[in-house]
């Protein structure tokens, strides 16, 4: 642009030079994992662009830990939780924007608390709370306390103040009710935060680890994180091949996901970006 | 809705409640409510009544996972550790004397501000570079981006297990390019000196990229013909940056500097997969002290008044921003 024309040829060179290097060494851990992963474990330390790729550490993790079950289940969690909060945090932030109730204000404030104080801090509390419910080392234990979010509410609320009001008011005279209002005429509106929010929350649900780790305790509740963990930490004679294959995997579709879809990710975390 | 500026929300809520009153005029209802007749009270009860059947299910699920635990955590602080024939008792200042005398609170407390930091100013300056440098017209622009970007799709045990191979001793590409240039072995995640920062390392190559996209949002937003103006005038590009772009960005910057102060206490599963807090807890954070002591030694008596550490941090953190919060609706 005019800045860049301004400037002279060598600053250019210079700039391309330093944000390639600095992009190198960005890329330079996930290529050598990458490396490892498809190479066998002779070549795991030693580069030889003529060395044979090979799937074999890939299959060897799979088979050696209960990964498909670690899949459905982080599968069935995202889901469990990205659902509610759509529908709980799109009623939640219907009724801030466009309902006037005595309080509305200090309840905002409250839940905005959240935004600071993630369930993971508190999980000592947390925790007591999901075994007084029974639901310990269960999905259903894991995804409760992330049911509804302060950033969902707010971020939809926004969206949602910025709908014209005679919209609404049209669709009352139509005959409306005001779930009928949300669901033809502010959800609608809002979809590109929807998307936005739940790429974000789908990735940042597919990676949390600590909670999922407190509650769960069986490979029929574990996500993916906590499989992993639990899988490079057992004794696995240190064969790196395998646990990078194994951690390539589990990271996998999200990788897949952003390669294909870059600029969608890109927005949504522009749009939706903090958890 | 597509192209909101990055100064606007959705992008940056207030974290904190009080600066949202600032932003927007105060609710009518109180004076709307008075001029209205009977029939309109009836109406607006309904509407009230409605308001509350839509929060309810969030209201309950925030009241039991965020608000009672704050309060029963702090109560809890003052109780010992139910046992099995022992239920919780009234210990009084017991817990917090305890953490006072415990060397490796401390230990896990000091590392965990050289955390914050040695992690945020890199990982925040970083961001703005790879923002300038994306956001300039250079070659592979879309690659360099993705480069950039790649390690905040990944889970952090992934990264973790993926920094944990590079560090290997001997075998790590770290010490293959070490070896290469004549240097030696080094133990880096084993030995006390380096643990803490080889750990840093790995928070600042998530994270940068992360913060770069709120950078790079609003970059995008600054107009193009402010640079012109600028180039007429014979500003360089230094001077532009520090005397426009910079100051167009503190609202971001101060948006992403929360967040990274919040994460800085609240990631430690690379903690887990790399060192475990080790060697001898030069690598413990807070959030791992807690951890450990909450699940694996069960005493969550103690772990409730080291809890109350963390959240007096966090409540510092939205006191601050609630007083930087008015001058930055001045860059609005």
């Amino acid at each position: 642009m005019s800045a860049n024309s301004r400037s002279s040829p060598t600053a250019h060179v210079l700039e391309t030079g330093a944000a390639w290097a600095l992009g190198l060494f960005w890329l330079a851990p996930l290529a050598y994992a990458i490396w490892t992963a498809f190479h066998p474990a002779a070549y795991a330390t030693h580069f030889d662009l003529l060395a044979p790729l090979t799937l074999e550490n890939l299959e060897r993790a799979w088979h050696a830990a209960p990964f498909a079950r670690y899949f459905l289940n982080t599968i069935i969690l995202v889901t469990m939780i990205v659902g509610a909060q759509c529908v709980l945090c799109t009623l939640a932030a219907f009724a801030f924007a466009r309902f006037e109730f005595r309080g509305r204000d200090l309840l905002f404030a409250l839940v905005l608390i959240q935004l600071m104080i993630a369930p993971e801090i508190l999980a000592v509390a947390n925790y007591q709370t999901v075994r007084a419910l029974g639901f310990v080392d269960t999905l259903f234990g894991v995804a409760l306390p992330y049911l509804t979010s302060a950033f969902g509410i707010f971020l939809l609320r926004q969206a949602f103040l910025g709908v014209p009001k005679d919209l609404e008011e049209a669709a009352r005279i139509e005959g409306c009710g005001t779930l009928g209002v949300l669901w033809r005429v502010y959800v609608p509106l809002a979809r590109p935060i929807y998307l936005a929010y739940g790429l974000v929350q789908v990735s940042f649900h597919w990676n949390n680890f600590l909670w999922p780790l407190i509650i769960t305790n069986s490979v029929e509740t574990r996500p993916l994180t906590v499989g992993l963990s639990v899988f490079s930490s057992v004794d696995q004679g240190i064969d790196w091949s395998v646990i990078t294959a194994a951690t390539l995997m589990t990271s996998g579709p999200l990788l897949i996901g952003f390669l294909l879809f870059q600029r969608q990710f890109v927005q949504s975390f522009m749009r939706a970006g903090i958890r | 809705m597509m192209d909101q500026p990055v100064t606007d929300a959705p992008l940056i809520p207030p974290l904190v409640a009080g600066m949202e009153e600032r932003l927007e005029p105060r609710s009518k209802s109180r004076s709307s409510r008075a001029r209205s007749s009977c029939a309109r009270r009836g109406a607006l009860a309904g509407r009230s009544i409605e308001a509350w059947l839509l929060l309810l299910p969030s209201i309950v699920l925030f009241a039991a996972f965020t608000h009672i635990p704050i309060v029963s955590t702090l109560v809890d602080s003052f109780y010992s550790t139910p046992k099995v024939n022992r239920p919780a008792h009234f210990v009084g200042l017991s817990n917090y004397e305890d953490m006072l005398a415990d060397p490796i609170f401390w230990k896990a407390l000091t590392n965990n501000f050289i955390y914050a930091a040695g992690t945020i100013p890199l990982s925040v300056g970083l961001a703005l570079l790879m923002a300038l440098f994306v956001n300039d017209r250079l070659p592979g622009r879309a690659l360099l981006r993705m480069a950039y970007f790649t390690p905040t799709v990944l889970p952090m045990i992934a990264v973790a297990n993926i920094w944990l191979f590079f560090y290997t001793p001997s075998y790590g590409l770290l010490d293959q390019i070490a070896q290469a240039f004549g240097g030696h072995a080094t133990n880096w995640l084993g030995s006390q000196s380096t643990a803490l920062g080889a750990i840093m390392v790995v928070t600042v190559w998530k994270e940068a990229g992360f913060f770069m996209i709120f950078y790079l949002a609003a970059l995008q937003q600054i107009p193009p013909d402010l640079k012109e103006a600028a180039a007429i005038e014979g500003a360089s590009r230094f001077t532009f940056f520090r005397r426009i772009t910079w100051p167009l960005l503190a609202p971001v910057t101060l948006f992403i500097l929360v967040n990274a102060v919040i994460n800085a206490f609240r990631t430690v599963d690379h903690i887990f997969i790399m060192t475990g807090g080790g060697p001898d807890n030069a690598t413990n954070v807070l959030l791992f002290h807690i951890y450990e002591i909450g699940f694996k030694f069960w005493d969550q008596g103690y772990a409730t008044a080291l809890t109350m550490v963390l959240l007096a941090i966090l409540g510092a953190l939205a006191f601050v921003q609630f007083l930087t919060a008015g001058r930055k609706v001045h860059y609005q």
